[in-house]
């Protein structure tokens, strides 16, 4: 070796050089890359995010079983049809223990409040982990999980309006247990106009085990209504069962790998402009149109796979905003089971767009490129 | 081949380049024999097509109609993936422009030229021999930018030159270039001529730069002329 590069290694230093040579073009792609990757790995992550978060909540409340009105579906709200009175005639059936009956109602976006008999909650679930006050005093008085008073900015005593009416916050409770936003049932119900109504009534039975054999005597005694073990409902909580929501993520998938087409494809449309020369001279040395498409190739991966990285650090950039700045029950998780579809789909876009640029650049004349003028 | 074979054999060569409607006659039946290890000069006002014999000549354009033979091949009926392996092969460039390629090091650009031809870093020692011969010395980790104007030129010959090419094109190499410099890449290729044997073809304007070759072919309008 004459002290220069290894001969392989030649061309990645090509391709580097290239990149760090117009290095603004190099990060603005790369960035409108990571863009991409970010918007989907976002938007999966607040679907999983906010799916798993329901499915944990559901089962946080300690039930057994739960039971819906008739005709209602798993995801989607209704609000409350179901009568009080069978709460009690639920707690009479066999292996039942404990039942407790809960009122929700939508406040704006994704949003929701649930009213919650505080007595018979406490009993079905263990009752509330209080980070900080303690149950209702007042009958203003809301109470608010760690992360709907984060999201929200609120303390002991912070006020917040929802249902055309400011609340105060009496407690700050750990997250998982059903809701985010609690109220006394009592309260919602008459203010919804829905007294003696019920959203969901939840059955807690005396042995897991005997779970099956309750649903079969629930079932008989209503036999219009819904009832799911509560396993069966969380499991619900999919991506699938959302409708549409798969569409959308591909949907978004599409208008990434169009948006990574056009940025890589202009990007790399204006390197072959003004690289005439230089691919005159890699002709003129014998290149094969080959090798020079292979240098476009190569610089197209090394920009999506710095966007990608980028992208999906910027996840966790997402992730926090929402965490902070987003009111709202959504929830972002990282999904690192998705950054290689990111990664894919962000370099499938990419060297799409790499295509043309890189068949005009093989098959271009090198005389005129060469000549003095 | 044979080495009493000559090293290029033209005859009856035309080039007409089609630009649009209009067809541009460049060459008009060119006739040219060179033996190997000859220095020739090739002299002619603008646009009598000394470049564009020396790009057919160099596999970098095809014939129109008559015979190229260079070491033995017919450059004529050859496809573009031919004459991509006559450029790797058989010939080297230099050009008024040097045309380095401006984000690698002097060095790398040397490097290029051997990794297209697909060799490597020759142990030889004609690498090391052509770097002596450069004198750049510690410049040659340098981009081009950085380099005079002389110091590129020499670097553009040693690339020409890495891969032993049976033919050396350098189409006005001191266009661009003071006396001193002139000077300098002038006595580089005649060195490399009587001491390598190398044969060079050198487009020149410069009456003081053929005078280092063996013999002047002089060319107008598209034909090679006897004055
Ligand atoms: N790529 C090209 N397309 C069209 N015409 C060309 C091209 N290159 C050269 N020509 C024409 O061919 C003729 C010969 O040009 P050239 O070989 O460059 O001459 P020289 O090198 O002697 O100046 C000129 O009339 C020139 O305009
Ligand atoms: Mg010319």
């Amino acid at each position: 070796m004459a002290g220069g590069t290894g001969a392989s290694s030649l061309i990645n230093k090509l391709v580097i050089e290239n990149l760090k040579h117009r290095w603004v073009r190099t990060v603005l792609s790369a960035a409108a890359v990571g863009v991409q990757v970010t918007m989907i790995l976002t938007l999966v992550g607040l679907s999983y995010g906010t799916l798993e978060d329901l499915g944990r909540r559901s089962r946080g409340a300690g039930a057994d079983i739960l039971i819906r009105p008739p005709g209602s579906s798993i995801i989607g709200l209704t609000t409350a049809p179901i009568p009080e009175k069978l709460l009690d005639f639920i707690a009479k059936l066999p292996y039942v223990t404990v039942t407790t009956g809960t009122a929700v109602y939508p406040i704006g976006g994704t949003n929701t409040v649930t009213g919650i008999d505080l007595a018979s909650f406490t009993r079905m679930s263990g009752g509330f982990k209080y980070l900080a006050g303690g149950p209702f005093q007042e009958p203003d008085d809301v109470i608010v999980d760690e992360y709907w008073a984060r999201q929200n900015r609120l303390r002991i005593g912070s006020t917040t309006t929802f249902m055309n009416r400011q609340w105060r916050v009496c407690g700050i409770v750990a997250q998982g247990k059903l809701a985010r936003l609690f109220v006394p049932l009592k309260l919602l119900q008459e203010l919804s106009a829905n007294t003696g109504k019920l959203t969901v009534i939840y059955v807690k039975v005396d042995d897991p085990a005997d779970t099956q054999a309750a649903m079969t005597a629930i079932r008989k005694a209503l036999p219009d209504y819904q009832i799911y073990s509560i396993e069966e409902f969380a499991s619900q909580f999919t991506v699938n069962n959302v409708p549409g929501l798969r569409a959308f993520i591909y949907v978004v998938i599409g208008v990434s790998i169009v948006v990574g087409f056009l940025v890589v494809f202009l990007s790399m449309y204006t390197a072959v402009l003004e690289r005439t020369r230089e691919i005159g001279i890699l002709k003129s040395l014998g290149a094969t149109s080959a090798l020079i498409l292979g240098i476009l190739v190569r610089e197209t991966v090394v920009l999506a796979l710095f966007g990608s990285a980028a992208g999906i650090l910027l996840t966790y950039g997402t992730r926090w905003a929402i965490m902070n700045y987003v009111p709202g029950s959504l929830t972002q998780i990282i999904v690192p089971d998705w950054w290689p579809v990111a990664t894919l789909v962000a370099m499938a876009g990419s060297l799409l767009g790499a295509l043309y640029p890189g068949w005009k650049a093989a098959r271009q004349d090198a005389i005129e490129a060469l000549s003095y003028e | 081949m044979s080495e009493s074979h000559p090293l290029i054999h033209v005859k009856g060569l035309t080039k007409v380049y089609k630009m649009g409607d209009v067809d541009v006659s460049a060459l008009r039946g060119v006739d040219l024999t060179v033996r190997r290890g000859e220095f020739i000069a090739v002299v002619g006002p603008s646009g009598s097509g000394k470049s564009t014999l020396f790009y057919i000549l160099g596999g970098l354009a095809a014939a129109t109609a008559g015979n190229v033979i260079v070491d033995g091949r017919d450059l004529t009926k050859m496809t573009d993936a031919e004459r991509t392996r006559i450029r790797r092969e058989l010939v080297g460039f230099v050009f008024q422009r040097y045309n380095l390629l401006p984000t690698l090091s002097a060095l790398d650009n040397i490097g290029m030229a051997q990794y297209i031809a697909g060799r490597s870093a020759s142990s030889d020692g004609w690498f090391e021999e052509i770097l002596d011969l450069l004198g750049v010395g510690h410049r040659l980790h340098h981009k081009p930018r950085s380099l005079s104007g002389g110091e590129q030129q020499r670097v553009a010959i040693a690339r020409a030159i890495v891969n032993h090419p049976a033919l050396l094109l350098a189409d006005e190499p001191t266009g661009n270039l003071d006396t001193e410099n002139s000077d300098n890449v002038l006595k580089l290729l005649a060195d490399l001529n009587e001491r390598k044997g190398q044969t060079i073809l050198m487009i020149t304007h410069n009456p003081e730069a053929a005078a280092y070759a063996h013999r002047i072919v002089h060319m107008r309008d598209g034909r090679i002329v006897h004055p």
